[in-house]
């Protein structure tokens, strides 16, 4: 059956932009090759990158408003899978192009799409001091966007790592050759890890094609098709090596400790536009695939690995929040937070509870937009400043009040104050797990006192006290531009309301992880002495 | 008691909450636009609170004993299967009296700020985070669950750090506002897991459901639930081990101080423990360690309050020391819980009065807060003088005033406690007694009369660093105080009055108690007014009284603090809180910093590196057999992933 092709669609708008973006011309004449620069004006090219840019942002818009438009089509108590197209491929192998969303593809796409303008817009002119060809790191960015929604939207394991292996290669370039600092190395050490966490995928994703074509659940004919292999029925010790190519991949990307060491290097060297896609939306292929692929595929396996997993996490959530305190750059301190954020989102998934999963998904969408608009922000401060070292600053507060404003409420995000989102998904994480591991959730909550020492140390050291000379001379006066406020503010506001009024999205999310459940046979916990009176009459 | 919907009037309930929150959004966003109108919205927001929250309460009274707990759903916040947390208001008698301490004594305290903030250009956000405060602590105190609590509990930790931290642009204000914040956090996780532990015990954390089956969970599970809940309750109240804390958040403007950390959000960890008191009536071993809190914080604040010279400190330590006695009373079970609120009542007036005052004498001193330098200043603040004296009177429990009634009351609570605990809670109490009239006359004595100490030239700094004093700085001209304008005065007038009336309208004839009584139960006994351990701990005071005046009132007061003895120099030094908190907790953290940092760029990083080195190595001799194509990568990765597929296939898994 296919529907409308929604997604495809959704999809196809950035990619579409990334091909016009890379046919407008850059330079005075349209002679392909030309490598004599200075054959135009400066503020020819200036022009041109301004359409560039223009381009990028208006398709990126008209890809948010398509996912708004097809988000409303989506109905939370229907079926599993909705939006869905199944195309053969290659039918020799069974392989399909096959796309749906359950709710939790669905709000990831949903919070890609309302990042990628965001991102645009505050990364306009972030590369072009660097004499590259402005448009190609704006195109890298759409591929890359498209990439993502594909990998979100795949329903056919093999097409979703054909996405998740394409899904580097922009994200290479983009650090490699527009990023800063030991920008290389941090591509090599970022496209090498990928690399061996994906090659250990593709071995499990072939074996699991050869098991299905033994399965009589398929009918003896191989298929990646997800909600075919579901029924295959695997060995349990099968089970685990399967899982564990699954579950090593994504730990990779996640990023989960040990793994993690890629991140902070690639963090610290990417522009911060770059740096929120790829933490913001890569990364969360990694917890994604979790749920979707290591939970559903082998849920065997997945509840044999639990203890190992949980406590990897919880040693995620603290290790992560110790090494951020110790940070003395602001982009390797917020890489840090995430690694410490992304082992509550795995802490959730694995605790296999509708609290755990629910704020495990939420906790996804959440981090993307707290972290963009903490990244986006210290990115306006480093372009101002031309450094990205905490000790550069010191009460910035007093000159750039509004910039101060909006860093601090994102910031409390990021230490979970309740009112903000993060905080539900971190406590629906905590309580899920404390449902059924109580010594892990303990440990793991001792994070939010971390988490403030990190916040709150760095926003003292960065915004209050003394103004520095230097900090006086670069900053007065220099408060955020208008394109800047576009940028954040729409981030900012989903952040308080998403702290608020949670339901419409957790709504969404809930049948989607209640069916994962289902599917791997765990109910939740009974309460030990469950409540007798209820608390007054609810009108 | 049953808990009823909200009907009538109480149906607009969510407009306590709703009047501030507006405040605080538009002052907050609407940024220097509302300068010139700013701190106008602020107090009215918060009138408007006070006046409806007015209407409730009559409109509560007017209902029986029985059905004066009403319950308004507002929304559901996080619904995720079994686990429903809503927004909602619980409006009963205990709420009640909370509300009407907020708005009431908050109002006036922004009614003082208008004037005591006048010449700061930032005085509109000021405003905005008072708000901020207003409607995070109503929320507090009015949430029907804990989630909903603890989201107004963190709140009101926000506002206090914004608070503490409001004069952001010098160097300590925010290292203290921090220092709050954390300290509160590590209490916040006791209260965390509290709620972790509800949800996974009684699969809910509602008050109703909660306290319904607190008792069906076993003593095991009440007694750990009050022990986190006490956790909580140390962090946001100041008591030890958690206490630290308070005394730098002196840094903040001193309404702050008054409203914050002096009447109503240190109040807090009391108002959790006798709301939850189902679940501590049903543990001794919980309510036992709740005593002991109280009654070791009540002598650590009231030892420091005795030793600091400057004023504001030394009423922060007499907040600790007094909050101490409320919790001690809470830890009493329904024998204290209704002297623990009268007190915190009482004292939110005496208190909030005290430091307002203390904020008159500042804004008439520019800005000086060493005591030293002060010394006759009745004269000159007459109206300062007049309420800040009642609000002492009242705090040393001098009949008919205030504390007399309310710190009696625990005192002999904790007397009828019996047994040897209630022996030793019983002295504690009547010593803190002592000690609270001894540093309060202190305060009295070296600020209001004596000689003046403030138009000598003051000594160079410098002289003895370690005393942990704030040292007198050579002022570069005369001063000149002078009586503070009547928007500051008026507000100070109307709270000495509640410090001299309150504790006898809410004790005698058993006001508060029969009002209470539907939430908390009834003490097991009644009281006379005069009893026993009453008038022992009056005769303590009166003795601290004499002592103090002996040592500050008959003898010219240095304006260098002398050296002092041993128990003198630990007590300025906080009795060491802060340097048992660096050597046992900042010291060996930074170093886990530090050896996680080196550890995470030396040894896991590292280690990858190191092997990426030796395979390419390796990879020295492989080269010959590289092509460079891609095609023949792919090709090799392909073969290598097949090969990998045939060995699993092989083995057969």
């Amino acid at each position: 059956m296919n529907s409308f092709p929604w997604l495809t669609v959704a999809g196809g708008i950035p990619l579409l932009g990334a091909v016009v973006l890379v046919l407008v011309p850059s330079r005075g004449a349209l002679s392909p090759g030309d490598s004599a620069p200075g054959d135009s004006a400066p503020g020819d090219i200036a022009a041109r990158n301004r359409l560039a840019k223009l381009l990028a942002l208006a398709f990126s818009l008209v890809t948010l408003v398509w996912v708004i438009v097809m988000a409303t089509r989506f109905n939370a108590s229907g079926p599993r899978y909705q939006l869905t197209e199944t195309y053969s491929w290659i039918p020799q192998f069974g392989v399909h192009y096959a796309v749906g969303v359950d709710g939790i593809a669905l709000v990831l796409i949903g919070m890609t799409a309302v990042l990628q303008p965001a991102v645009i817009l505050a990364s306009w002119n972030d590369v072009d001091v660097l004499g590259k060809p402005v448009k190609n790191y704006f195109a890298l960015m759409m591929v890359l966007q498209t990439m993502t929604i594909g990998v979100f939207a795949a329903t056919d394991v093999f097409l979703f790592y054909v996405f998740f292996e394409a899904m580097l290669i922009p994200m290479y370039f983009m650090i490699g050759s527009f990023g800063v600092g030991a920008r290389q190395y941090a591509a090599v050490k970022f496209l090498l890890y990928s690399l061996l966490g994906g090659l250990l995928m593709l071995v499990a994703v072939i074996a699991l094609y050869v098991y299905s074509g033994e399965s009589a659940a398929t009918g003896h004919h191989g298929t990646f098709l997800i909600q075919t292999l579901v029924n295959v029925t695997l060995s349990s010790t099968t089970q685990k090596w399967l899982f564990l190519g699954f579950f090593i991949a994504f730990a990779i990307k996640a990023p989960l400790w040990p793994f993690h060491t890629w991140l902070p290097d690639a963090t610290a060297s990417a522009q911060p536009g770059a740096a929120v896609l790829m933490l913001g939306v890569m990364d969360k292929v990694g917890t994604f695939g979790m749920i979707r692929y290591c939970l559903e595929l082998f849920p065997a396996a997945a509840h044999y690995f639990t203890v190992l997993i949980i406590t990897l996490a919880v040693i995620s959530v603290l290790y992560g929040a110790i090494v951020a305190i110790g940070q003395t750059s602001l982009k390797r301190l917020i890489g840090y937070t995430s690694i410490s954020h992304f082992g509550f989102i795995v802490l959730g998934i694995f605790a296999l509870t509708s609290q755990g999963g629910s704020g495990a998904t939420l906790y996804m969408v959440n981090h993307g937009f707290v972290t963009g608009a903490l990244f986006l922000l210290i990115g306006f401060l480093i372009a101002r400043r031309g450094s990205d070292k905490i000790a550069d600053y010191g009460g910035v507060q007093k000159i750039m009040p509004v910039f101060a404003g909006l860093f601090l409420v994102s910031g409390l995000a990021g230490l979970s104050m309740p009112g903000l989102s993060t905080f539900v998904s971190e406590f629906l994480v905590l309580v899920g797990t404390f449902d059924r591991y109580k010594v892990p959730a303990v440990f793991a909550t001792v994070g939010i006192i971390l988490a403030a020492i990190y916040i709150l140390w760095m926003y003292q050291r960065t915004m209050n006290g003394p103004t520095p000379e230097p900090v006086a001379a670069q900053l007065t006066g220099r408060d955020l531009r208008a394109r800047e406020l576009l940028a954040v503010v729409p981030l900012v506001a989903l952040i308080i309301a998403m702290g608020v009024y949670p339901k419409p999205v957790l709504d969404v999310i809930n049948p989607a992880v209640h069916s994962t459940l289902t599917q791997i046979h765990v109910t939740d916990p009974v309460p030990a002495h469950p409540a007798t009176a209820q608390n007054g009459a609810q009108p | 008691m049953t808990t009823l919907a909200a009907t009538g009037v109480l149906r607009a309930s969510w407009l306590l909450l709703a009047f501030p929150v507006f405040g605080a959004a538009v002052l907050l966003i609407g940024g220097r636009r509302t300068d010139k109108w700013g701190h106008l919205l602020g107090v009215t927001m918060s009138l408007a609170s006070f006046v409806y929250g007015m209407i409730a309460y009559f409109t509560l009274l007017g209902y029986p004993a029985a059905e004066r707990s009403r319950d308004l759903h507002m929304f559901s916040w996080v619904p995720v299967a079994g686990f429903q947390a809503n927004i909602g208001i619980l409006i009963d008698p205990l709420s009640m009296c909370f509300v009407l301490l907020i708005t009431g004594v908050g109002s006036l305290i922004l009614i003082y700020s208008v004037g005591y903030m006048a010449h700061d250009v930032e005085r509109r956000r000021f405003f905005g985070y008072l708000n901020l405060f207003i409607a995070a602590m109503l929320l507090l105190v009015l949430a029907d669950n804990y989630l909903a609590l603890y989201a107004g509990w963190e709140g009101v930790g926000l506002a206090s750090y914004l608070l503490i931290g409001f004069w952001q642009f010098k160097p300590a204000p925010p290292v203290a506002a921090k220092k709050a914040f954390i300290a509160n956090r590590v209490g916040d996780v006791g209260l965390s897991i509290a709620i972790m532990l509800m949800f996974a015990e009684f699969g809910s954390f509602n008050f109703g459901p909660v306290f319904a089956s607190a008792h069906s969970g076993g003593t095991g599970v009440t007694t750990a639930l009050g022990l986190l809940l006490l956790l909580g309750a140390c962090g946001k109240s100041a008591q030890v081990p958690l206490q630290s804390w308070l005394l730098d958040a002196m840094e903040g403007p001193t309404p702050v101080s008054a409203l914050i950390h002096a009447a109503t959000m240190v109040t807090a960890g009391v108002y959790l423990i006798v709301r939850s008191n189902p679940i501590f009536n049903d543990s001794p071993a919980a309510q036992l360690a709740v005593t002991v809190v109280g009654a070791v914080t009540l002598l650590v604040g009231a030892i420091i309050g005795c030793a600091k010279d400057d004023i504001k400190k030394a009423l922060a330590g007499s907040t600790m020391s007094q909050i101490g006695y409320m919790m001690l009373a809470a830890g009493l079970g329904p024998a204290g819980y209704v002297f623990a609120i009268a007190h915190l009542l009482a004292h939110g007036f005496f208190k909030a009065g005290l430091f307002l005052g203390a904020g008159s004498v500042m804004h008439g001193m520019e800005d000086e807060v060493n005591m030293r330098r002060y010394g006759a200043l009745r004269k000159f603040l007459p109206y300062t003088f007049v309420t800040f004296g009642l609000g002492y009177l009242a705090i040393i429990g001098i009949p008919p005033f205030s504390g007399f009634f309310t710190k009696d009351g625990i005192i002999d609570a904790a007397w009828e406690k019996g047994g040897t605990s209630g022996w030793i809670l019983a002295a504690c109490a009547i010593t803190g007694a002592g000690i609270t009239a001894f540093y309060m006359t202190r305060v009295m004595l070296m600020t209001y009369f004596g000689a003046k100490r403030w138009d000598e030239p003051g000594p160079q700094g410098g002289a003895e660093p370690r005393t942990g004093q704030p040292q007198p700085q050579p002022h570069e001209h005369a001063l000149h105080p002078h009586e503070s304008p009547w928007v500051m005065v008026f507000p100070m007038i109307i709270l000495a009055i509640g410090s001299v009336g309150a504790g006898a309208f809410l004790i005698i004839n058993g006001r508060l108690q029969s009002f209470l009584a539907p939430v908390v139960g009834v003490p097991p006994e009644a009281h006379g007014i005069w009893t026993w351990p009453g008038i022992i701990a009056l005769a303590l005071a009166l003795a601290g009284v004499g002592l103090a005046w002996t040592m500050y009132g008959r003898v010219p007061v240095p304006a260098m603090a002398p050296r002092g003895s041993i128990f003198a120099r630990a007590a300025r030094q906080d009795l060491y809180g802060d340097a048992f908190n660096e050597s046992v907790l900042m010291r060996p953290g930074q170093w886990l910093t530090r050896l996680s940092v080196y550890f995470d760029n030396r040894g896991v990083d590292g280690l990858v590196n190191t092997i990426a080195a030796i395979i390419g190595g390796s990879s020295g001799r492989l080269r010959r057999i590289q092509t460079g194509f891609a095609r023949s990568y792919a090709l090799s990765m392909l073969i290598g992933a097949v090969l990998l597929v045939a060995g699993l296939l092989v083995v057969r898994l």
